[in-house]
């Protein structure tokens, strides 16, 4: 066994930065005004109704600029943020070529408007429309759209154009069901509630995933779609994915393919090819855009001709060498967001894709399966722990759950203070399971194809000392952590509106006096 | 087949990979994907583009292709709405660049204590130029903020009917309007229109009285308007919106606070709006962000769809953390019975906003918000002293302003493609969205635009309206 590292966060006690301020710092000013400009307009109390005039400044901080560069960056300090291992599983955490990131902070993309003239914007049009021409080769489907600014959002975009889409037949008001699986991430449930259906879930059966019998059942002549992913987040696939389709079909429906578990199939099959109507990426999943811890990020939806006319608007069109927005669509749904997405982030995807070309997705998809598979040979000799499903034999895909349900009964120590007590060892928390939990005390780590075989070996050891530890000393995993930036959070009922506190307004008038360090 | 490992990927070294296959006792990598039948499977390669694997090549074919636009430093542009270009301060662009904001998702309270404490601030200082207790995490732009806000008066008041102005952002109202669900579901949603008075710009407060009642949900309007104005009775419309039980929503851009009047003093509900104009660049629209916030009153906090963030105590006595609260009536903890949804957003625009309000600071808010006042005026007056040129509603606005070209004879098409030969990208043309206006276009001026550069404007405007 590899000797664990001795990491530590670096801790700075840093204050909030509204207690830095110091009455008349500045860290800004404002050029003056011209004086030709005063001539003419006067100051601008005369500009401004009287009765809308801010009375009372903002009670905002006061800082000179180094110190809000210090502040920010000792802030970043107290990130762990992906510099040590993290195998956040269903996040496909991949690395994010740094072109990227230089290109998007060049003028020529970050200084663009959405409504210049089209003449004016051809280089982006063009990268937009390619990464639409790559997607299509990867899905097999006929058009890509980039406006949905994560996951969630490219399933609510599908469940609007399902209701276009039955609208337009009269059939809207009598179809009002939407199918799912309860391994399918929530937004698909969420996303198709809130474009006003209802929801019909699956249960996982003895295969790990719903019985075709079970979808029949559920199927009808109110049945307006199925929103489905494959392989779950167990690594289980459903072989039976593409009857599943004609059934819906047979009744009617569309069928959305959520490809947030994409990484280990990619070039191993396309939506198009198992009969789907529409599917997503998360380009800031799959394909190599940074997640700025919760976007901006992209989720690139694609259908097929026939579903192309309800497509959010504007779409890019090609003529020739010429590339423009064609926002003339009568039937399209409108908009799920103003503009026509993040589209700095289109253009590191963009960047991303003819980095690995034909060859590197595939071996980036043969690597991730490869090393999850690698992970599960050390993973399941570690006392304790359990892979989900046992009865479920052969290679699992991207990721696999497991659950540590013996080590908590054994030992009363929980999964999160396992990821509590990895982070003592510089690991990202590994991700747990979506709600609900079908086994206990979850985890569900992905390897994905960045991370080296040392690092996915240094994730284990962790893993297994701190199961270890948990049987060793379970006190010293309970109270975890004790290398972090501070300590675990105290038992509180954050619910309680007479707790919470999401500003510190609030928290200054519900702890009053309490303005100094707790 | 690749004969070197590829630069991305650690493991895509032959030994490498032959170890991990003999650990797991497989013969070869296609054995892995076993549980895929044969007719699902894709055979022979992506049609995809020549790889360009080199960095050098990779970098010349985005520098070459991305060099076919044109930018809004080497033109002067007077293009906002709903996008804006602001300064984005150094600092600003240093801190979202660091790795540990810009690659990660989720780690442990403890782990991303920083990260935390980064948003804690974000939402801290937003209710400070709010003067409203209770702020979300971001969500993707400010139409959706306003769509969910609108939802959320729905789900409390039980009602179905939102008012907003005629005057709304067309491009906000679309995305308003997908929020609303259409007629054949059962929890649609309908938006009515209250008019605008065509002197002032403004929301027709007559109008509006006779379109409320019982079946409103929500009154929304924005501060400043989509047409720049500035409703001067604001709080004379919260009053009639909570006059018949409904609830009232502000949207508004918060670069304007520092001298325009915060929501939470001409009483609205609920505020929305943008944070793009806090330090974040326009990035050709992938710069949206949008945020909501309310009293921080249990009735609101508890229909809010967002991810949001308290700050709290941890174990230890005197040290501070901070952790998520509401979780559980996200659609994270609810599936279908969430409120709306929630997930990715724009998260890291927040850490550029917490650090542009740090920078600016009380003072710095208000003398930017004046300079911007007055640099507008300023544009406004030129223009309208042209012939045949006009400003609509010519008093008592923020940055933009409607110009009319009517009595030039020319489109805003003409104007804006004679301007563009030189170097000058005009206002949005509002002819299509708003066929009462004429040949009108929204003009944006922001602290970026110096007297030269609006006197370069007049100047060659009057050229092209005599060409």
């Amino acid at each position: 066994m590899t000797v664990l590292r001795r990491y530590h966060a670096a801790v700075w006690d840093e204050p909030l930065v509204m207690e830095l301020s110091v009455e008349g710092r500045r860290g800004f000013v404002a050029p003056e005004v011209e004086p030709e400009v005063s001539a003419r307009v006067g100051d601008a109390d005369s500009l401004l109704p009287g009765a809308l005039r801010r009375a009372e400044q903002p009670a905002l901080p006061e800082l000179s600029e180094p110190d809000v560069l210090r502040h920010y960056l000792h802030l970043s300090q107290e990130t762990l943020g992906m510099m040590g291992v993290s195998l956040f599983g269903t996040c496909t955490m991949k690395y994010n070529p740094r072109i990227g990131e230089a290109f998007a902070a060049r003028p020529e993309l970050a200084e663009v408007h959405p409504y210049q003239d089209e003449e004016t914007l051809q280089g982006v049009l063009q990268l937009v429309y390619e990464l639409d021409e790559i997607l299509r080769a990867v899905s097999g489907l006929d058009r890509f759209v980039f406006q949905a600014g994560g996951g969630a959002h490219a399933a609510y975009t599908f469940a609007c154009i399902a209701r276009a889409y039955h609208a337009d037949r009269g059939e809207l008001a009598r179809r009002d069901e939407v199918i799912t699986t309860i391994q399918a991430h929530p937004c698909n449930a969420a996303t198709a509630s809130a474009a006003g259906f209802k929801v019909v879930t699956l249960m996982l059966e003895e295969n790990g995933y719903p019985s075709t019998d079970a979808l029949r059942a559920a199927v009808s002549d109110r049945t307006a779609a199925l929103m489905v992913n494959n392989p779950d987040d167990m690594g289980i696939y459903n072989p039976e994915l593409d009857r599943w389709v004609e059934i819906v079909h047979d009744a009617g429906g569309l069928c959305f393919y959520d490809h947030a578990n994409f990484n280990g199939v990619m070039s191993k099959l396309r939506a198009r090819d198992l009969g789907f109507d529409a599917c997503m990426y998360m380009l800031h999943k799959t394909f190599g855009v940074p997640k700025g811890g919760g976007g901006p990020a992209v989720g690139a939806f694609g259908c097929t001709e026939d579903l192309a006319r309800f497509l959010p608007r504007p779409v890019v069109v090609r003529d020739g060498d010429r590339y423009g927005l064609d926002d003339d669509r009568p039937e399209s749904i409108g908009k799920v967001r103003e503009f026509w997405g993040n589209v700095q982030q289109v253009v590191k995807a963009w960047a991303w894709a003819r980095a690995m070309g034909a060859d590197g997705i595939r071996e980036a998809s043969d690597l991730s399966v490869l090393a999850n598979n690698y992970m599960e040979t050390r993973l399941v000799q570690i006392p304790g722990v359990t892979r989900s499903h046992p009865q479920v034999d052969g290679y699992r895909l991207e990721m696999t759950r497991y659950s540590l349900g013996k080590v908590q009964e054994d030992t009363g120590v929980t999964v999160f203070d396992i990821q509590n007590r990895m982070a003592d060892y510089g690991i990202d928390a590994p991700w747990l399971s979506h709600e609900p939990w079908l086994v206990p005390e979850p985890i569900t780590p992905e390897a994905g194809e960045m991370w080296s075989k040392e690092d996915i070996d240094y994730w284990i050891d962790v893993l297994e000392q701190v199961v270890r530890e948990a049987y060793d000393d379970p006190e010293l995993v309970r109270s975890a952590p004790h290398n972090q930036v501070v300590h675990k959070l105290a038992d509180v009922p954050l619910d309680d509106p007479t707790v919470w506190a999401t500003t510190w307004r609030a928290y200054l008038r519900k702890r009053a006096g309490a303005a100094a360090p707790v | 087949m690749r004969t070197t490992a590829h630069p991305y990927m650690a493991n895509s070294v032959p030994a490498i990979k032959q170890e991990m296959l003999d650990a797991i006792g497989a013969s070869d990598v296609e054995q892995l994907f076993a549980q895929i039948p044969e007719r699902h499977r894709l055979r022979g390669d992506l049609p995809l583009p020549p790889a360009l694997t080199s960095e050098i090549a990779l970098h010349r074919e985005l520098r070459q292709t991305l060099a076919r636009n044109e930018t809004c430093e080497e033109n002067l542009s007077f293009l906002g709405a709903g996008c804006w270009q602001h300064h984005v301060p150094a600092v600003c662009d240093e801190v979202v660049r660091r790795s540990e904001f810009v690659t990660p998702v989720w780690g442990t309270p403890s782990s991303d204590y920083g990260r935390n404490q980064a948003w804690f601030e974000f939402c801290s200082q937003l209710g400070e130029l709010l003067a409203l207790d209770f702020v979300g995490l971001p969500v993707y732009s400010w139409g959706c903020a306003a769509g969910h806000a609108i939802r959320m008066a729905s789900r409390m008041t039980e009602r179905r009917q939102a008012l907003v102005p005629r005057s709304l952002d067309p491009e906000r109202l679309a995305v308003i309007r997908t929020f609303c669900e259409p007629r054949e579901t059962a929890s649609h949603l309908d938006l009515r229109f209250v008019d605008f008075d065509p002197e002032t710009g403004r929301i027709d407060l007559d109008d509006l009285a006779s379109k409320l009642g019982d079946e409103t949900a929500a009154v929304y309007f924005e501060v400043p308007s989509y047409l720049g104005t500035i409703e001067a009775d604001a709080a004379e419309i919260v009053r009639l919106a909570h006059e018949h039980g409904a609830e009232s929503i502000a949207g508004v851009d918060p670069i304007s606070l520092g001298v325009l009047s915060p929501p939470g003093e001409y009483g609205a509900d609920i505020a929305v709006g943008t944070i793009q104009p806090l330090g974040v660049h326009m990035s050709c629209g992938g710069g949206a962000g949008g945020f909501i916030a309310s009293r921080d009153d249990e009735r609101y906090a508890r229909e809010y769809p967002t991810l949001n963030l308290s700050i709290c105590d941890t174990v230890v006595p005197g040290e501070r953390g901070f952790g998520i609260t509401l979780f559980h009536q996200t659609s994270y903890g609810l599936r279908e019975d969430g409120n709306d949804w929630t997930g990715n957003s724009t998260y890291l625009w927040s850490i550029a906003a917490a650090t542009y309000m740090s920078l600016l600071g009380p003072r710095g808010f208000e003398e930017l918000g004046e300079l911007i006042v007055r640099r507008s005026h300023y544009a406004a007056a030129l223009l309208d002293d042209l012939d045949g040129v006009r400003v609509v509603f010519p008093n008592g606005f923020f940055k933009e302003f409607v110009v009319n070209f009517d009595d030039t004879g020319k489109t805003v098409a003409d104007v804006n493609r004679a301007l563009r030969t030189r170097r000058i990208f005009g206002g949005k043309d509002l002819s299509r969205d708003f066929p009462e206006l004429g040949a009108s276009a929204l003009y944006c001026v922001t602290e970026v635009h110096t007297k030269d550069d609006i006197d370069r404007l007049a100047g060659a405007l009057q050229e092209v309206i005599a060409e």
